[in-house]
């Protein structure tokens, strides 16, 4: 008997919240994505003829655009599995932390003794592990991701600490390998930054080409139709989370070979440039829709006001309130030209 | 006291109320009776505010009024306790009661006062056990629905609408609510009563109004003396013409679902039935009678106790088994539970068998589409273009796309819940022969439908389910809507 009001209700619904249309990467929707990808490319270009202005003595140099790009390596490559988790409906707290501790685990002494490869899976292992940890408690657990992830946030800090002692842990002599990722050069380019292109690469693919690219669109889009549709929601959720966990671990590997070494203070409020540049680049934080080209966009606009501001010989705390000012013009302009486009 | 006359309220894509009058007496216990759809949770909206009317007046006391928010009817002195009681659960008794209406002062709460205060309307309810400093959430069923009345009294209501009150009552808690109703009445207050249950409504009722397709087709007939026929025969006779496919004129074949001895504790108990290949079979039964429940707990959506064995092999309880055995399920709610309404047709059409596209984890999207395009053809889904927004379809081609979803891979046995529910009348009949033609393809179907007409009109053999028990089963053939009404209604299996 409540059939009308029902549905009146559901179209209130449908209508009421921001709503969504076009998935760039599915064939034809792509359209409503490469217009808000040229927004952030128009804001991008903005940024660049900003630097060729006041500095252009050093702005449009190599070497300052090769710093610009080791900036962005680190936290590209775990904004990647931000974009994941973001995409999939849930939130990582906890990435800054957990590549400190992979960081540090790859360097403590036990591990240095044996060799480069190893530290490398190492960093890796250990950010896998503590993202399924993440992924177990909020997945099988039932935890908010918010809290999981803070928590593991809080501990994973915690015991990369206990590891190293509160020390910097420095790569010796022998495993200088992993430095000359920063230090080695192709084309003029460090390696790392070869490998951050390499990881936005494959995100890439597997978000846009792959059942697990799909399933997170279906997972953070609508669980439920996803659950009704035969999909293992769980288990997927438990991977997306061990997916930036791994990031995690090949960002700890790219900062150890920028810093040249394991610390616990790496990587502070990594979550937050993370999760902004996630945001910036269009990615709903309820889930569903977004992409990795916007999410790296935002990244590099973030980075770029970073390295304009340096430049410039500006004050970080002005730095501070430009990239706040940025998360919110970017939301709000993302939120009118979703309502031009509702039906 | 209350007169409404030709209220009219339209949703797009559906007249909800089509000039509806009715008139309550002060002291009376006014019963509200149709199908579902028929418009009585719509009208209860426009009395409590929360929808406006797009034509008609309404009198209150003989002097126009206008309840342009919750707020307005409160005021006006109507109380509306709804179906799902709306309280909140982390606060206490007495802050329910008066929620919105606190006893304060400057912003700070005069816990005293208002414990006191609902104390004294707990005991004019006969439930002075209920302490007013209790947790809502912890309290029984019955004990809430007194919570709700205390608050609609709390407001000093002169009128006040209560829909399907009883539907979380056992039955000597249904006695007390009674005596709480000829108390209000007793003191002049109007009761507007909603309820499928003819048996209440003699016992309780006073006068009685029947709605059909949003008009009102009956004012003021005797609660006590109309006689059970007359009202059901109100009820239906629908002015809408339901175009249905022609029944299967083979016989069924090998058995493809058996469900034995289906439980679930307070939902649904000992279900048992079998569904054959080719053959639709439908449950017909209210809202809250188990029909969605069962469905959900045969897919494994839903935790349930019993065998549900699918093609000879016990399946697995949970969705990802059942859908890998060959079920597929078209959900109630379909934007709610089956539509990914930012992706476009063919990515909702793949989203149940996408291993079928994928080689090592990588979708082999030409095939996607290819197969999503055929399926839209047969289907006739449109616009024909797979790779539109599925928001940017209407609902029957939604639900059209939500079937196709299932006919990739190799189902078996499809389960549909309200396949028609938002579609219109044209968009219907496309469906029907659309789900006919399922079965012909040897596909098992089990069909829900609040719609009694639908049930007869599409199913071979039909369930008809009364508080989650199965009451009767049989033939479609042999069954007309007015039996089934009646069974559904008064729960006398025919």
């Amino acid at each position: 008997m409540s059939e009308p009001t029902k549905a009146q209700t559901l179209s209130a619904a449908g209508g009421g919240g921001p709503s969504r249309r076009g998935i760039p990467g599915l064939g034809s929707l792509g359209g409503v994505g490469e217009m808000r990808h040229l927004g952030l490319l128009g804001a991008l270009a903005l940024l660049v003829v900003v630097g060729l202005v006041t500095r252009p003595e050093n702005f449009a140099t190599a070497s300052n655009l090769v710093s610009i790009l080791s900036l962005a390596a680190t936290i590209g490559v775990i904004t990647v599995g931000a974009t994941f988790v973001i995409i999939g409906g849930g939130i990582d707290l906890s990435v800054g932390a957990v590549m400190a501790l992979a960081s540090v685990w790859a360097t403590t002494v036990a591990t240095q003794s044996y060799g480069p490869v190893t530290m490398a899976i190492c960093a890796m292992l250990v950010g896998t592990g503590a993202g399924l940890v993440n992924g177990l408690l909020i997945a099988y657990g039932r935890l908010v991701p918010f809290i999981a992830t803070l928590a593991m946030l809080v501990a994973a800090r915690g015991l990369a600490q206990r590891m190293s002692d509160r020390k910097t842990q420095i790569i010796d002599a022998d495993n200088t390998a992993v430095v000359e990722l920063s230090t080695t050069r192709v084309l003029g380019i460090p390696l790392l930054v070869y490998i951050f292109a390499l990881v936005v690469v494959l995100g890439w693919v597997v978000l846009n080409r792959t059942t697990f690219g799909r399933r997170t669109y279906a997972v953070g889009g609508n669980p439920e139709a996803a659950r009704l549709a035969g999909i293992d929601v769980r288990r997927h959720t438990m991977l997306l989370y061990a997916l930036s966990g791994l990031c995690c671990g090949i960002a700890a590997i790219l900062i150890m070979a920028r810093t040249t070494t394991g610390s616990s203070t790496h990587g502070d409020l990594y979550e937050l440039d993370a999760i902004a540049a996630v945001i910036i680049g269009g990615t709903l934080l309820t889930g569903g829709r977004g992409t990795i080209m916007g999410s790296i966009l935002g990244l590099l606009i973030f980075t770029l006001i970073t390295n304009l501001f340096i430049l410039n010989g500006l004050n970080t705390s002005d730095q501070l309130i430009a990239k706040g000012l940025i998360i919110v013009a970017a939301v709000l302009l993302q939120r009118r030209n979703l309502k031009e486009r509702a039906p | 006291m209350l007169v409404m006359k030709g209220i009219v309220k339209q949703f797009p894509g559906v007249r909800a109320l089509d000039g509806v009058d009715l008139d309550v007496r002060a002291g009376e216990v006014h019963c509200l009776l149709g199908q579902n759809g028929a418009g009585k949770s719509t009208l209860i909206k426009v009395l409590a505010g929360v929808h406006q009317p797009d034509a008609g007046t309404i009198a209150f006391n003989d002097a126009e009024v206008r309840p342009g928010s919750p707020i307005d009817a409160i005021r006006l002195g109507f109380a509306t306790i709804y179906q799902e009681l709306d309280l909140v659960d982390g606060l206490s008794v007495a802050e329910n009661i008066f929620l919105g209406h606190e006893h304060a002062r400057f912003g700070f709460v005069n816990r005293a006062a208002a414990r006191r205060a609902a104390r004294e309307v707990l005991e004019r309810l006969g439930h002075g056990e209920i302490s007013p400093s209790a947790e809502v959430g912890r309290l029984s069923p019955a004990a809430k629905q007194v919570v709700s009345m205390a608050r609609a009294l709390s407001h000093d209501a002169r009128l006040i609408i209560m829909d399907e009150p009883s539907a979380a009552l056992a039955h000597d808690e249904v006695a007390n609510l009674f005596r709480i109703i000829r108390e209000l009445t007793a003191q002049g207050v109007a009761v507007v009563y909603i309820s499928h249950r003819l048996e209440e409504i003699r016992e309780i009722g006073d006068r009685v109004t029947v709605l059909k397709d949003g008009r009102t087709v009956a004012v003021g007939l005797s609660a006590r003396d109309t006689p059970t026929s007359q009202i059901v025969s109100l009820m239906t006779g629908r002015n809408v013409e339901y175009v249905f496919p022609a029944k299967a004129d083979r016989a069924p074949g090998d058995e493809v679902l058996r469900v034995e001895g289906l439980s679930s504790p307070g939902v649904f108990s000992d279900v048992s039935f079998t569904v054959r290949a080719g053959e639709i079979v439908g449950l017909a039964g209210l809202v809250g009678s188990g029909r969605s429940e069962i469905l959900e707990a045969v897919y494994g959506a839903r935790p349930a106790t019993g065998r549900v064995v699918l093609d000879g092999q016990e399946v697995r309880r949970s969705v990802v088994g059942t859908v890998r055995h060959g079920m597929g399920l078209a959900p109630e709610e379909r934007k709610a539970q089956a539509l990914l309404l930012d992706q476009s047709v063919t990515a909702n059409i793949t989203l149940g068998s996408l291993p079928g596209f994928a080689r090592f984890g990588w979708l082999d999207r030409k095939h996607e589409r290819e197969e999503a395009k055929r399926l839209a053809e047969m289907l006739d889904i449109r616009p024909p273009d797979p790779e539109r927004p599925i928001r940017t379809l209407s609902g029957g081609n939604q639900q059209k796309a939500v079937l196709a979803r299932w006919l990739l891979g190799s189902r078996k046995l499809l389960l549909l819940d309200e396949p028609t529910r938002g579609v219109d009348v044209g968009a219907r009949a496309e469906l029907y022969a659309v789900i006919r033609n399922l079965a012909e393809e040897g596909i098992g179907v089990l069909l829900v439908s609040s719609e009694v007409p639908e049930v007869l009109g599409l199913a071979d053999r039909v369930l008809v389910l009364r508080e989650g028990t199965v009451i009767h089963e049989g033939d479609a053939a042999g069954l007309d809507e007015h039996g089934v009404l009646d069974m559904i209604m008064n729960g006398r299996a025919a």
